[in-house]
């Protein structure tokens, strides 16, 4: 028949089309979800609820050690302070995803260091009010922006309870390739879902606690030491009164 | 009462286009405000990740508030049948599509990215009264355009009842969805209130009479058209009603508030040390917005002049800007409350440290942004109202008013 006149004459181009695509286009996104296509092939499904628990006994006040890896790990590092702007302005307009935060127990004085990041609720107030379905929660529990389709209203900023989300202020020159940014979009933690997502059960911010304060896991999963931890220990999750069910828990608060 | 005839604006035309090239020029402006901030990025305005919207919010909520008051008028004449308000409503009509169009346009060039517009338009998280919003508005500018071409047009002039009606409920409904921005926002102290949405309604009653008056009256000033008596005290007898509701709206607002203990930081911060917001609460919310245009509505001899009645329309415009302005950044400024029974004593993100309040000083871009949004609702009026038959020749007392008795 001649329907497949010269077999091998297509294979060879389809061949040669194919690594052509490969060495010219976007070589290196491809090439990486090739490497990868094994986990992130299957879809995430609600069997997994990602979670953490925080114990703020052994957070150790004056340390960043979180804030430097999450910085590092998501490209918060790379950029830079706007030519013009103030020390200041800079401060109160770069994006922070994870922040320690100390406080004071007002009738008791009894001093808490902690660090807050977004809570992943599981009724997130910031993926109620959003308009286009940017903000958005995934199955297994991590709330994060898709920045193809935020639009850069903040709403979700003004929702948050947690005062857990930065919108990118400023021009970027360079990102890390598992965390894209863009000028005018919203963005939070996200429970390094790059990481998860290649396999990965552990966060930067958890990697880099030498104290041991941070706990990471599938909440799903009796035998992970985060569901384990949260049966041991009491714990609490912050303005619990909103009912978010958060993703994000504290002991000795 | 006469027959009443509409005429296009008859002003002379160097003057028309002198107006309209000084309003072009504001929006021009605002236009390369607009370009600056997109390509530099917001970091060049005064917002931050603590105060996250800001003057331009507060104009185009301003705006948007007002669009659904301006309406008022026209609603008294076709739902409620007062003839006296029937020739005054095309005008009214007018400045809702217009104040409205002008309000969106502020705050849509003001997103992080205004041109993904068109995935606000295809993408919808019906859980969002943003989304609700979007339906709202581009909803409220055609029922309006229909209500109008039912004044305008005499062969359709029987609908205009029905229209009118249709637009009378879905400015309510409106202007509850613009209140409801805040009211839904369970995270912050100042917005969590169910009385937002009619405080929103009732306010946008007053914002919307008085810029309904001004222009009115310069329209009719500059034409040298007749505005008798009759129509404009009771105009401005509605708007003392207005005001006196807004302002009791304000104090329940802050006396609910003030009943339950964990609202009383926030309450302390708006009404007695919470600097510039706590000024404007004071001077420009109560005193300007409605203490002093109450005073002179009511004053029996101020209240009958129209230099009095232009001061007073212009003192609830300007105090209705700082009444959002506190609602709108006021609320973002103060620090929520992460942890009750605990003070932050450090924190690396600005999460108001023993109580401290987020900065926030309006930049100049902004400014022009929201300046530029009022330019375009003039011009869209300006212009209509020369092409179109919108206003009545007179509305001297033997005209506009059915009871008149010649004196």
């Amino acid at each position: 028949m001649s329907t497949q006149p010269d077999k091998g004459r297509r294979a060879f181009l389809g061949t040669a089309a194919g690594a052509a695509a490969l060495t010219t286009v976007a070589p290196g996104v491809f090439l990486h979800a090739t490497a990868n296509a094994a986990p992130r092939a299957d879809a995430v499904t609600d069997q997994v609820r990602w979670g953490m628990l925080i114990d703020t006994s052994k957070c150790a006040d004056g340390c960043s050690d979180c804030v430097s890896a999450c910085d590092k790990e998501n490209g918060l590092d790379l950029m830079i302070k706007p030519e013009g702007a103030t020390d200041e302005q800079w401060a109160q307009q770069k994006p922070r995803w994870i922040r320690s935060v100390t406080i004071k127990d007002n009738l008791t004085d009894r001093v808490t260091t902690l660090p807050m990041m977004c809570q992943h609720c599981e009724h997130p107030p910031c993926v109620d009010v959003c308009p286009t379905g940017a903000s958005f929660r995934r199955d297994d529990g991590i709330v994060m922006v898709d920045r193809h389709t935020c639009i850069g209203c903040r709403y979700c900023m003004m929702a948050c309870p947690y005062k857990a989300r930065s919108f990118i202020h400023e021009n970027i020159q360079l990102k890390e390739t598992a965390a894209p940014r863009g000028k005018g979009c919203v963005e939070s933690c996200n429970f390094c879902v790059h990481r998860l997502d290649d396999g990965g059960t552990t966060t930067a911010c958890q990697d880099a606690c030498e104290h041991e304060a941070i706990v990471f896991g599938d909440l799903k999963d009796p035998g992970s030491a985060v569901a384990q931890a949260l049966q041991s220990y009491d714990s609490v999750q912050i303005r619990a009164d909103l009912k978010l069910n958060t993703g994000v828990r504290y002991t000795k608060i | 009462m006469k027959k009443m005839h509409f005429r296009e604006w008859g002003i002379e035309s160097t003057r028309y286009w002198g107006l309209l090239a000084v309003l072009a020029g504001l929006a021009a402006v605002a236009g390369i405000a607009v370009l600056y901030m997109e390509h530099e990025g917001h970091w060049v305005t005064g917002m931050n990740n603590q105060v996250v919207w800001g003057l331009p919010h507060v104009f185009a909520i301003f705006l948007i508030v007002a669009a659904s008051g301006a309406l008022n008028v026209a609603s008294i004449g076709s739902v409620f049948g007062k003839k006296m308000y029937k020739p005054l409503a095309p005008l009214s009509a007018l400045l809702a599509v217009s104040l409205l169009i002008g309000g969106l346009l502020v705050l849509v060039l003001d997103l992080g990215q205004p041109t993904r517009l068109i995935v606000a338009m295809t993408k919808y998280n019906f859980k969002s009264i943003f989304a609700w919003n979007i339906y709202l508005y581009v909803g409220f500018l055609v029922i309006v355009v229909a209500y109008l071409w039912t004044m305008l047009d005499r062969k359709v002039n029987k609908y205009t009842k029905t229209a009118g009606t249709i637009a009378f409920v879905w400015r309510l409904i409106l202007t509850t969805g613009t209140g409801s921005i805040f009211g839904f926002l369970v995270a912050r102290q100042g917005y969590d209130a169910a009385i937002m949405a009619p405080m929103f309604i009732i306010m946008s009653f007053a914002y919307g009479l008085a810029f309904y008056l001004l222009v009115l009256m310069y329209a009719f000033k500059a034409d040298g058209r007749e505005l008798g008596d009759a129509i404009l005290f009771r105009l401005k007898n509605l708007l003392g009603v207005f005001v006196a509701a807004v302002f009791y709206f304000t104090v329940v607002y802050h006396l609910t508030n003030l009943y339950g203990t964990e609202n009383h930081a926030y309450e302390a911060f708006i009404l007695l040390n919470g600097g510039i917001y706590t000024f404007l609460f004071w001077g420009g919310w109560m005193l300007m917005g409605l203490l002093l245009p109450m005073g002179i509505l009511y004053h029996p001899g101020l209240g009958k002049t129209r230099g009095g009645i232009v001061a007073a329309s212009l003192m609830v415009l300007l105090g209705g800007m700082s009444a959002i302005y506190v609602i709108v950044i006021g609320g973002q400024a103060f620090p929520m409350a992460m942890f009750p029974g605990q003070t932050i004593i450090a924190s690396g993100f600005f999460d108001g440290v023993n109580g401290q309040i987020a900065s926030y000083s309006p930049s100049l871009p902004e400014l022009l942004l929201g300046i530029g949004g009022v330019a375009v609702v003039l011009i869209m009026t300006f212009i209509a109202i020369r092409m179109l038959r919108f206003l009545p020749e007179s509305l001297a007392d033997d005209v506009a008013d059915p009871h008149h008795v010649k004196g």
